[in-house]
């Protein structure tokens, strides 16, 4: 593991990054109104400035030799005798990538935002929540130990409570919201706990010493720390069995999906599992469990998001199985964390986009989010139409953009492990690959081709649909995620670009040779890719579709438009029995406990009579009561003369 | 001889005086009342400056011989636990006065009368935490009681009466049973050093030599008056009725300070004087404690008045900082006092917005609001912030007292740490839901339906008759809001008051941290 130094140059200004985005916070919250005019652009402005920094911190780190990693050491936050928690950054390449990352998409989805949210009465207090989150989120990655990652966790957990209930007025806003915060607070828990073990065995809670002396720990220690972190990564990143609440933060704003619950705040599980790899390297059976995790999410994802007509969550659910991937990936070990981060980044790259497109298309359809009331909007909105598609193929894996590099090396690597593992995790992943080409080329037929169906149909509010191609500040983000969905993939892994930068932070990647080939694998899932590609099309490309959707289907389907019975199972696991919990307690409460008590003083005072006399006087109730006491003081008198 | 814990006591107390015979001017009464709160905050301040962290166990010490035939004296000092409860008290004092401004007082009550009793309460208050004989500890502890029972049961809501004594005659019950302690220990003097003393300095080296069985019932004595104070399960019930009924202000300080003196007493009485039935009963603490988390936070779930609510939230707190307490390490001591600082800003601050929002809503009832952050965005924001640092998020000062009793209670007690950080999860579930329940959603309620014009109307600016926060009120609630952020990122100069004081009082109980320090 490398050791740090002490920043210097321009990284000691790293503060910045996450005081400017503060700052933008800051100003819009306490200005409120005063800021209506200009907090668009200042939340804009903070952003790019922040991406502004990072770039020159990219290349200033690309110019050194050596490690590449520092540490900037800002003030001691709690420091209490063995205990310091440092509030500092650490500077490495793993931290810089989502420097980049965070701050890029952020600058395209809050310039997106100006259009997206042009309507809206409180625009500068949307701008305010998104400062917030992306100031959080630097702290998440750049915190230089477990605390202040923890910091940063529930401050983006925090942004993403008050964006999902953007529209708290609507009760299902404010419960999704609510359910997401509660549902993280579970993860965090586990995250919390691990901290705690990592401060009563090492007696610290900083990355650098931690990392240090894994080896103090005992086997058990050390798999207990990795499944407690997988816990808190399950939360935020929506992994089994912690993922209901992702499809509900789809009520918040689309700009918001694209950004957190797409790109950034949600691939949070994937970079706590990277960074933490000095411990994941140390528990193969900690490991196996992240492998069988991410296996059975990114299965679980896939086959929900076949099932649902609403258009943002399906693409929610293409998340939760995306993230299922980078998961197995970093759960594969050193074989695998700089794919998991590969992935992650060309996700955020073609996820975001495809969020964004969806919130063009909603946009221009009266917040529409039907798929099944849409069709054949190619002709209406065309950059829309030629950037999604884009993303669309970067995520199926078609060959040379950027799914095909990353989401492929994953499965590859997934079949390189031996024995059943190898069978088992590689097959989970070739076969979810082939169901995410069936359920996205879905969307694109009943989204994009086919005949128009909202001619003759209105919306909610009344009102015909006119789709229309967004304005630029919504379309030039598309276009810039576009390239990215394109390119990203083949410059990362040409050579092992990213790889041989991220080695400082994630160990050198290693190779193995399993199950199956390289090559084979390659073709294995160009072949299942395109068999999805034609089953969707033969269901529903070939033939007109109906506005409603079909009720008599097969159980499977039923099934999977039920979240596979996940909430249905939350309910009747946690939430009724909560329920009943509680008010059974309120009611022990009010008869039980307080009627015992006061009881016990009645009998102390004679009888309950005489409880309501002391009521009465309030002298004569005081001279009874030091006759209690008096009786009371010669008992302990007598009890201390005999012992 | 330092004086300036004797202007600590005496200035409220004249402050009262004063105000008291201001009945006729309820504005004057007001104003005068507030100047001499600020001046005790000034000199609270000057108390800190001068106090030396490095320095003497207690500090700011006076001596006046008082009931020479007993070895009573009126002595003060403080050591660093004292010191930020004085603070907190000078601190919130203010606010209160501020925060219970406007209040409508009921039927032929002055307000004069209700701020003089609020300025007498400071003076009991300050007693309580800088008393260093144990004799003039008891006489405050009982003496708090009077202004608290006066305030409650003159100028609280309807059902004041019957709170009022209850309040009282737990708190009493609790009294006498430490009273026969107190005389134990006087007693356990005497045999040893041949005259009786009440001197707790010269009591902690005196009561340590005891037997354990002893210990034990002095001990009890001890503790059962702090954990009705506290108040710990099952001795709770009276903090709902007294909370609910009290009027806003007097609820602050009520959960604010005159509880803390329950928690305040565990670590000057209950652990350097029996350190052995310290050690031997801080299991059965530990049960209690971690019950009053998961019990606390689960009827603050189910509650449907507004200030009953906060009055449960406080008990699940008031368990986080026994076990903090109980827990015997420095990290989970010092996170226990700054627990206690900070549930003092935090819950102060949620009892003033749930005070505003009942200003406006004109009931304490959770089913008679919804969406209100539509007509009042501000106090919504605001409520959200005190929910925030209710909850313990990183960030707000409530969360670096929760992480270190938690991470400063696993290393001893692991089973008993994780089950109250459960209490993580309810505190989100009882503080969002409330907030969704009153603020979110569709406009509810009959006084809010009205301001907005009917069920369903778009709301009209013009028309609406529900005001968001006016000037006074957000003066009252910024600092409380400074103190929050500036705590959660910065506590160390707190800390640093704190820690020594908790690491003297571990030693005089005999224990070690159980995560050594390197280095050192």
């Amino acid at each position: 593991m490398t050791e740090p130094v002490a920043a210097s140059g321009i990284g000691s200004l790293a503060w910045l990054l996450l005081a400017l985005p503060a700052f933008g916070a800051t100003v819009l919250l306490i200005g409120g109104r005063r800021t209506d005019k200009w907090g668009h652009l200042l939340g804009c402005a903070t952003v790019l400035g922040a991406f502004a920094y990072g770039v020159a911190l990219f290349f200033e780190t690309i110019g050194q030799t050596g490690e590449r990693t520092s540490e900037l050491h800002l003030f001691d936050w709690v420091p209490v005798n063995a205990l310091n928690v440092e509030f500092g950054l650490r500077l490495d390449p793993l931290s810089l990538t989502f420097v980049l990352l965070i701050t890029g998409v952020g600058s395209l989805i809050h310039i997106y935002s100006i259009g997206y949210m042009a309507h809206e009465a409180g625009r500068r207090k949307f701008f305010a929540y998104l400062n917030l989150f992306v100031a959080a989120m630097l702290l998440l990655v750049l915190g230089d130990g477990f605390v202040t990652l923890y910091f940063g966790w529930e401050g983006v957990g925090l942004a993403s409570y008050l964006l999902i209930g953007w529209y708290q007025y609507k009760p299902e806003a404010a419960s999704a919201a609510k359910k997401a915060f509660l549902m993280n607070r579970v993860g965090d828990l586990g995250l919390a706990i691990a901290i705690f073990i990592l401060f009563k065995e090492l007696g610290t809670t900083q990355y650098a010493d931690v990392f240090a002396r894994v080896g103090e720990l005992s086997a058990a220690e050390v798999t207990a720390v990795t499944l407690l972190l997988l816990l808190g990564a399950c939360g935020k990143s929506g992994q089994f069995p912690l993922q209901a609440w992702l499809p509900d933060a789809m009520a918040g704003p689309t700009p918001v999906s694209a950004l957190i619950h797409a790109a950034t705040m949600v691939t949070a599980g994937v970079y706590l599992i990277a960074r933490a790899n000095p411990i994941y390297n140390a528990s193969a059976d900690g490991r196996l469990v992240v492998m069988i995790i991410g296996a059975v999410t990114l299965i679980i994802g896939c086959v929900i998001g076949c099932a649902y007509d609403d258009f943002k969550k399906v693409l929610a659910y293409s998340t939760v199985s995306q993230i299922g991937y980078m998961i197995l990936a970093v759960g594969l070990g050193p074989v695998g964390y700089a794919l998991g981060i590969m992935h992650l980044l060309t996700h955020g790259f073609f996820k975001a986009g495809l969020f964004l497109g969806a919130g063009s298309v909603m946009h221009g359809m009266n917040d529409e989010g039907n798929i099944r009331r849409m069709g054949g909007l190619w002709r209406k909105m065309p950059v829309t139409f030629v950037t999604w598609t884009l993303g669309y193929l970067a995520l199926i894996g078609f060959p040379f953009l950027s799914g095909y590099f990353s989401k492929d090396a994953i499965i590859a690597a997934a079949f390189s492990e031996h024995g059943w593992r190898g069978w088992v995790f590689g097959g989970a992943a070739a076969l979810g690959a082939g169901i995410t080409a069936f359920y996205m080329t879905r969307l694109l037929f009943l989204v994009f081709l086919g005949k128009p169906r909202w001619e003759d149909l209105k919306s909610e509010d009344g009102r015909a649909y006119h789709p229309h191609e967004s304005g630029l500040t919504m379309t030039v983000p598309m276009i810039l995620l576009a390239v990215g969905s394109v390119g990203a993939g083949a410059f990362f892994a040409s050579g092992n670009n990213l790889a041989n930068w991220l080695s400082p932070s994630l160990g050198e990647l290693q190779e193995q040779h399993g199950v199956l080939d390289h090559n084979v694998v390659n073709f294995l899932v160009l072949g299942l890719s395109a068999l999805g590609v034609l089953v969707a099309w033969l269901f529903f490309g070939r033939r007109a579709q109906p506005v409603e959707r079909p009720e008599r289907v097969s159980f499977v389907v039923r099934a999977a438009r039920n979240d596979l019975y996940g909430n249905a199972l939350n309910e009747a696991l946690f939430a009724r029995p909560g329920t009943w919990l509680t008010r059974a307690l309120v009611f022990v409460d009010n008869k039980g406990v307080d009627g015992l008590v006061n009881g016990s003083a009645a009998l102390l005072g004679g009888s309950s009579g005489r409880l309501r006399r002391l009521q009465t006087g309030f002298v004569r109730s005081y001279a009874l009561s030091m006759l209690l006491g008096a009786i009371f003081v010669l008992g302990a008198l007598l009890m201390v003369r005999f012992s | 001889m330092s004086w300036t814990l004797i202007a600590l006591l005496l200035l409220p107390l004249a402050g009262s005086l004063v105000v008291a015979f201001l009945r006729g001017n309820d504005r004057t009464a007001k104003l005068v009342a507030l100047a001499f709160a600020l001046a005790e905050l000034v000199i609270a301040v000057l108390a800190w400056v001068a106090y030396d962290p490095a320095g003497d166990r207690l500090q700011l010490t006076s001596s006046v011989e008082w009931i020479p035939a007993f070895g009573i004296h009126l002595s003060f000092g403080v050591d660093g636990i004292a010191l930020v409860m004085i603070a907190l008290i000078a601190f919130l004092v203010p606010v209160v006065i501020g925060g219970s401004w406007a209040d409508k007082l009921p039927e032929g009550r002055s307000a004069g009368g209700f701020f003089a009793l609020l300025l007498a309460m400071e003076t009991g208050m300050v007693g309580v935490f800088a008393a260093t004989d144990v004799f003039v500890f008891y006489v405050f502890f009982e003496a708090v009681l009077v202004p608290m029972y006066f305030l409650i049961g003159r100028f609280g809501g309807p059902n004041r009466q019957y709170a009022a004594m209850k309040f009282f005659l737990y708190s009493l019950l609790g009294g006498l049973v430490m009273l026969a302690s107190v005389i134990g220990v006087y007693v356990a003097a005497r045999d040893k050093l041949g005259s009786g003393t009440f001197d707790w300095a010269t009591l902690v080296t005196v009561t340590k030599d005891l037997p354990l069985s002893t210990q034990i019932w002095l001990f009890l004595g001890f503790f059962i008056a702090f954990a009705i104070k506290a108040p710990l399960v099952p001795l709770h019930t009276w903090l709902p009725d007294a909370g609910a009924e009290a009027p806003v202000g007097a609820g602050v300080l009520l959960v604010g300070i005159l509880d803390k003196i329950g928690t305040f007493g565990f670590l000057r009485y209950c652990l350097p004087l029996f350190p052995l039935a310290s050690q031997e009963l801080a299991p059965l603490v530990l049960v209690l404690a971690v019950a009053g988390v998961l019990y606390g936070s689960l009827l603050a779930v189910g509650q449907t008045d507004m200030k009953r609510f906060v009055a449960y939230t406080s008990i699940a707190h008031f368990g986080f900082i026994a076990l903090g307490i109980f827990a015997f390490s420095s990290q989970a001591g010092a996170g226990a006092v700054l627990y206690m600082v900070n549930h003092g800003i935090s819950t102060g601050m949620l009892f003033l917005v749930v005070g505003m929002v009942m200003a406006r809503g004109g009931s304490r009832l959770i089913q008679d609001y919804g969406g209100m952050a539509k007509l009042t965005p501000v106090l919504g924001g605001l409520f959200f912030v005190a929910g925030l640092s209710s909850l313990a998020l990183p960030g707000t000062n409530s969360f670096v007292s929760e992480f270190l009793v938690l991470i400063g209670s696993f290393p001893n007690q692991p089973v008993f740490t994780v089950l109250a950080a459960i209490g993580m999860v309810l505190a989100a579930l009882y503080i969002l839901w409330l907030y969704q329940r009153v603020f979110q959603g569709p406009v509810r309620g009959t006084a809010l339906v009205d301001a907005v014009g009917g069920p369903g109307a778009a709301l009209d600016p013009e028309r609406a008759s529900v005001p968001d926060l006016n000037k006074r009120e957000l003066a009252v609630l910024a600092p409380l809001v400074a103190l929050i952020l500036v705590l959660g990122f910065y506590p160390q100069p707190v800390l640093d008051v704190i820690t020594p004081s908790v690491g003297a009082t571990l030693s005089e109980v005999g224990v070690t941290d159980p995560v050594a320090q390197e280095g050192k």
